[in-house]
């Protein structure tokens, strides 16, 4: 109970700030600096945000199933990857480069390519997503894996241990705060994914719904999705966190 | 009944030697030290010996059954105390069993029995960061003789602990070793240690390390209370004085 208190209270500044900015933004608004249409204020935003939220809802099943599926795919690849890279030194030099180069093609250029090779349904936002969630796995359990303590390989060793059971007993564990950290990272690339490929066609979800509140020019609903995708994006990284906590109960214990 | 002989065991690294020649013996039920001062390969001839390492020349023999090269066969506990960070000390002390082949609930089973033994009592769902220094070196030392209850390398074992936590375990470690009867061999570069814990100590110097000296402490066990305070211990410690700085 002591550490929630802790952590409101850490988190006092941070709320302020927030608040100052929202009220400076409604001033604003409300002075006609910046005119109505352009910049909706805070309170019209939120007015969207409750009208529109049993649609927003609708779409973002959509957005967050296509971001799971993918981020399912993701995190396998990016394991075996990673898995056969540490293992293998000539699978680590074939690989590494084709990998890095995946990551410097902007995700905006190949999406309207999948779209046209895959089609308006769910398969190029999926693909899209594997691309730029597997990445961040691949790399961090790579890290990780290589940081395992070379002593207590060296320990494993005496003991007789095959490679295998240095994996799963030294390997796999060291490299779990390396792969949480990079889960996280993946998760809001997922839904920032998903919604970037939704843009360039598709029936639903959030990135499909934004285009259209945008040529509608309903500035106040376009903030309303904005707010909606950042909160997705937060509530995924926050069970992330609690998966994290139950899979690793001896960082709690200190 | 162990018995572990090393036989001219001599290894180079990158053309330079570093041990060289090194012969020696150890009988069951025996606590053997090598003394040397640090560099002189002391962690090099256990790695051999464990068969993490292989030596140029030279051989292993245990129970007349020739090792060399070979790992699995004889217990290492390495400087650092090395209990994986994201075990409990039941799961740590069980790990060797697993690596074994065992199942991990026979393994668990099968540790239980001697955390009382080894002080651990009520530290079993205990993660290592909640264990004080002390305890972790116990810990260690249990998850080594349960990998083998025959021999044990230790490498200096004690060195990371305070002079009174020390003190303490090195008491606790006679008597521990009156009831487990492992036959071990331990580097220091603590005289005091070798000679208060020791049946031989053998004196590893010079570069290339050679074994230059073989002292037996006379000395019965159990070990009277204040036998670091005796005649006998200071002319044991004035002789390998003497004999280090050759």
């Amino acid at each position: 109970m002591k550490s929630t208190k802790t952590n409101l209270t850490a988190q006092i500044p941070s709320i302020l700030t927030i608040c100052m900015i929202l009220l400076i933004w409604q001033a604003v608004a409300v002075l006609q600096i910046v005119p109505d249409f352009m910049l909706p204020s805070p309170v019209s935003v939120g007015k969207a945000l409750v009208n529109d939220f049993p649609l927003l809802m609708q779409h973002a099943r959509y957005t967050v199933l296509e971001a799971m599926l993918g981020l399912t795919v993701g995190i396998l690849i990016g394991f075996l990857c990673a898995v056969f890279m540490d293992h293998f030194d000539i699978v680590y030099k074939a690989l590494y480069p084709i990998i890095i180069i995946t990551q410097t093609i902007p995700t905006v250029a190949i999406a309207p390519l999948l779209i046209l090779w895959l089609g308006y349904e769910m398969a190029p936002k999926v693909v899209l997503i594997v691309i730029v969630t597997f990445f961040p796995i691949s790399i961090g359990l790579l890290e990780g894996f290589r940081s395992a303590d070379t002593d207590m390989i060296r320990l494993m060793q005496s003991m007789g241990a095959t490679r295998i059971q240095i994996f799963r007993h030294i390997k796999l564990p060291s490299a779990m705060g390396q792969f949480f950290s990079s889960l996280r990272i993946s998760v809001s690339y997922s839904i920032v994914g998903a919604v970037i490929s939704e843009w360039l066609g598709g029936y639903y979800g959030l990135g499909v719904y934004m285009t259209r509140v945008k040529s509608a020019y309903a500035f106040d609903r376009m903030f309303a999705v904005i707010i909606a995708i950042s909160a997705l994006s937060l509530v995924l990284m926050w069970l992330v966190d609690l998966v994290q906590k139950v899979c690793m109960p001896w960082e709690n214990v200190k | 009944m162990a018995e572990l002989v090393t036989k001219n065991i001599t290894k180079q690294f990158d053309g330079q030697t570093v041990i060289k020649d090194i012969s020696i013996c150890l009988h069951n039920n025996e606590i053997v030290s090598l003394l040397g001062v640090s560099g002189a390969g002391k962690t090099t001839l256990f790695n051999i010996i464990s068969g993490l390492l292989a030596p140029e020349q030279g051989q292993i023999i245990l129970n007349g059954e020739d090792i060399t090269g070979k790992a699995g066969k004889i217990s290492y506990m390495m400087q650092k105390d090395l209990l994986l960070p994201y075990r409990t000390i039941e799961d740590n002390v069980s790990l060797p069993l697993i690596v074994k082949g065992e199942k991990k609930k026979k393994a668990l089973e099968m540790v239980r029995p001697y955390f009382k033994e080894f002080g651990l009592e009520g530290m079993e769902k205990k993660y290592p960061s909640q264990l004080s220094g002390g305890m972790r070196q116990r810990a260690a030392l249990l998850r080594t003789y349960m990998f083998s209850n025959e021999i044990a390398l230790l490498d200096e074992p004690f060195s990371a602990l305070d002079t009174i936590t020390k003190s303490s375990i090195h008491q606790w470690y006679l008597a521990v070793m009156e009831e487990i009867k492992l036959s071990t061999i331990f580097i220091t570069h603590d005289i005091d240690e070798a000679i208060l814990l020791s049946d031989r100590i053998y004196l590893l110097t010079g570069k290339p390390g050679r074994i230059t000296e073989e002292i037996v402490i006379q000395e019965p066990k159990p070990r009277r209370k204040d036998f670091n305070l005796t005649n006998e211990f200071l002319s044991y410690k004035k002789m390998i004085i003497e004999k280090l700085e050759g």
